[in-house]
């Protein structure tokens, strides 16, 4: 006895085929759970694809570390004592802390947060004035209109350039003015602006009115000596933040003698905790999808365990000839697994299909648009397997009931039924 | 050719049970065309299911072809029947979705054999019982005398070697019953054996051998001349 029988699947198919409207309507529960099953998984897949865009050009294994003051007494020295970054502290990170790979150091014209005053030709505006290096890029990613971004040869040879935000482009030029070349003035110091930078539609920290200047500029400029403001720091892949985060913050509190408990003198912000946070809430999400998904299509599924339950039944005749011409249970049994696979897996895959083409108008229409985050929606292909496998599996498993109460039945009882 | 020893099979009812059959002794050779008579509830149908390994006795021997019936699975007696059995039923049994040629050949599939050979023996037998022209007929575009033909096709198909009938023309026309009953000698001529059960006088002398059952047990066996059923036709 093979599978691939001509007979046996002509006699599943005649079978399935008697009552159409009955088999049509059995397939109806399998049909649905299956397409609940694949839009809510293409739901959480294009949640965490808009997640991972929203997140896209900021380097996810990042943080930031900025100084605040003591809130601890520590080796003669009193609390409340003021802590400030400087270059050294970046070399001797660079060199001590091995799982950093990218260090920006940055610093910024008056407050944290605070604005300074710029202005061109009568036109001002408010804006951030930060000093970077240009490795601040491979952190937190611009996406540059026009123009380049700083360069390692602004840095050493301390260019008078800057980057502008648009929003800072839009406050000192007028529209569709050319902006590259031309001079802007900050504190009574002139920079040639050498790009212009679009906000990209990522998590972004600095806005579009914020002003790049190289940070040896910076220095000389506006006489901020050593001075940093607050390091952006990157680790390396297969490193850990916190690892990081744990070791540099050890190294900087021996060299300022911070007590070592001390939790506020050094701030920091760990980005991939977020990005964590986020990663495990769509991974539980996705399972609670699949975990739904798979009662629905255990209901659909005894459903047509029960519609065959109910054809074994009105069949008891002709299972009963079957048996006087020879049929062992094994075949009456594996017909009738054989028809509830076939009846489960059809409805599986025009689920499959009616769903596939919701989620494509869902990421036709909506993807990509608006602030919230959902893009492309799609069910993977281990998803997809696994689902037609347990699909599969299921069918079998629930068929044995009607199959089993097929084979019960005897040849003698089933002839007299008439 | 079968040979059955003191058989005995009751049937629960409630909490007591019917003694249908209470000691049968019954022995039959290659070639002989037996009919088993009986009012209803004498027990012949029962003794029909037993020999034709569709139900079980409690107790007796049953031999058949020099092979013990006793404590058969499911699966034996499935192979058993196919291999040895051919069933001819009153209201003849066809499978209603399936055309004449298919029904025929269906003995044949559980078989094992290849679907060309499987039709190209089920045409033959068609053949041999006239109705080859309706070989892709479906059994409610046949009138009964030709389904009930199409079923002694299909009994014959598997080639078995004894062929049991339960009430063969029972759901016939007198005209049409002769018939069959014509072609089930012909078969008998053929050397093929047949056990019927009937309760139609004219039927059963067209038997070479009557056994008589009552209450279980059997009353009169005897042999007879046969009549002829092509004088009728």
């Amino acid at each position: 006895m093979r599978i691939f029988d001509r007979d046996l699947w002509s006699e599943v198919f005649s079978t399935l085929t008697k009552n159409l409207l009955r088999t049509t309507l059995t397939t109806l529960g399998v049909i649905f759970a299956i397409i609940i099953l694949f839009l809510l998984l293409g739901a959480t897949t294009g949640m965490k694809n808009g997640f991972d865009k929203v997140f896209a050009g900021t380097a996810t294994n990042s943080m930031f570390m900025w100084t605040q003051v003591t809130s601890m007494p520590y080796e003669g020295f009193k609390k409340g004592r003021d802590i400030d970054f400087n270059l050294d502290d970046v070399e001797l990170i660079k060199r001590k802390v091995e799982e950093v790979d990218v260090i920006a150091p940055r610093i910024q014209l008056g407050d944290f947060r605070g604005t300074t005053t710029v202005l061109r030709n009568g036109q001002t505006s408010g804006s951030s004035v930060y000093g970077d290096f240009p490795e601040i890029d491979q952190i937190s990613k611009k996406r540059l209109v026009e123009g380049r971004f700083l360069n390692i040869n602004d840095l050493k040879e301390t260019k008078k350039v800057c980057v502008i935000g648009l929003d800072a482009y839009k406050l000192l030029f007028d529209k569709g003015e050319n902006a590259i070349g031309e001079y802007i003035q900050i504190n009574g110091v002139y920079f040639a602006v050498v790009g212009i930078y679009k906000k990209p539609k990522s998590i972004n920290f600095d806005g579009e009115n914020a002003i790049y200047v190289p940070f040896s500029t910076f220095q000389k400029a506006f006489n901020s000596g050593n001075e940093v403001g607050w390091l952006s720091i990157s680790v390396k892949e297969g490193k850990t933040v916190k690892a990081a985060e744990t070791k540099i913050k050890k190294l900087l509190k021996a060299k300022y003698k911070i007590h070592p408990d001390d939790p506020r003198a050094i701030g920091s912000f760990d980005f991939s905790q977020i990005f964590t946070g986020i990663s495990v809430f769509t991974t539980a999400l996705q399972f609670f999808s699949f975990f739904v998904g798979m009662f629905t299509l255990l209901a659909g599924v005894i459903s047509v365990s029960n519609i065959l339950l109910i054809t074994v039944k009105e069949r008891t005749n002709e299972i009963g000839i079957r048996r006087a011409l020879g049929a062992t249970p094994k075949i009456i049994k594996k017909q009738i697994i054989l028809e509830s696979i076939v009846l489960t897996t059809f409805a599986g895959l025009i689920g499959f299909v009616i769903s596939v083409a919701i989620l494509y108008f869902i990421d036709y229409k909506y993807a990509g648009k608006g602030d919230f985050p959902f893009d492309n929606p799609i069910i993977n292909f281990t998803q997809l397997i696994i689902t037609f496998i347990l699909m599969v599996g299921l069918s079998v498993l629930i068929g044995m009931i009607p199959a089993r109460r097929a084979v019960k039945i005897k040849p003698i009882d089933a002839l007299r039924e008439e | 050719m079968l040979k059955i020893n003191k058989l005995h099979k009751s049937y629960p009812i409630g909490d007591s049970s019917l003694h249908v059959l209470k000691g049968i002794d019954l022995s039959v050779e290659s070639g002989e065309m037996v009919a088993i008579m009986g009012s209803s509830g004498s027990g012949k149908s029962t003794l029909l299911n037993i020999i034709g390994m569709l139900d079980e006795a409690d107790e007796g021997e049953y031999i058949l072809d020099n092979v013990p019936i006793k404590n058969l699975t499911e699966k034996k007696a499935a192979i058993y029947r196919n291999k040895f059995l051919g069933f001819i039923f009153q209201s003849f049994n066809l499978i209603n979705y399936k055309n004449a040629i298919e029904n025929v050949a269906l003995p044949l599939y559980y078989q094992g054999l290849k679907r060309k050979e499987r039709l190209e023996k089920g045409l033959f037998h068609l053949e041999k019982v006239g109705l080859k022209d309706w070989a892709h007929h479906l059994p409610n575009e046949l009138s009964g005398g030709q389904k009930q033909r199409v079923a002694i096709a299909r009994a014959l198909a598997a080639n078995p070697k004894l062929l049991l009938a339960d009430e063969p023309t029972g759901a016939l026309d007198t005209k049409t019953s002769y018939e069959i009953m014509e072609f089930i000698q012909s078969l008998n001529d053929e050397g093929k054996t047949i056990l019927m059960v009937t309760h139609e006088e004219d039927i059963a002398n067209m038997c070479k051998r009557i056994v008589r059952l009552k209450d279980g047990v059997i009353m009169e066996d005897t042999f007879v001349e046969q009549v002829r059923a092509s004088q009728y036709v």
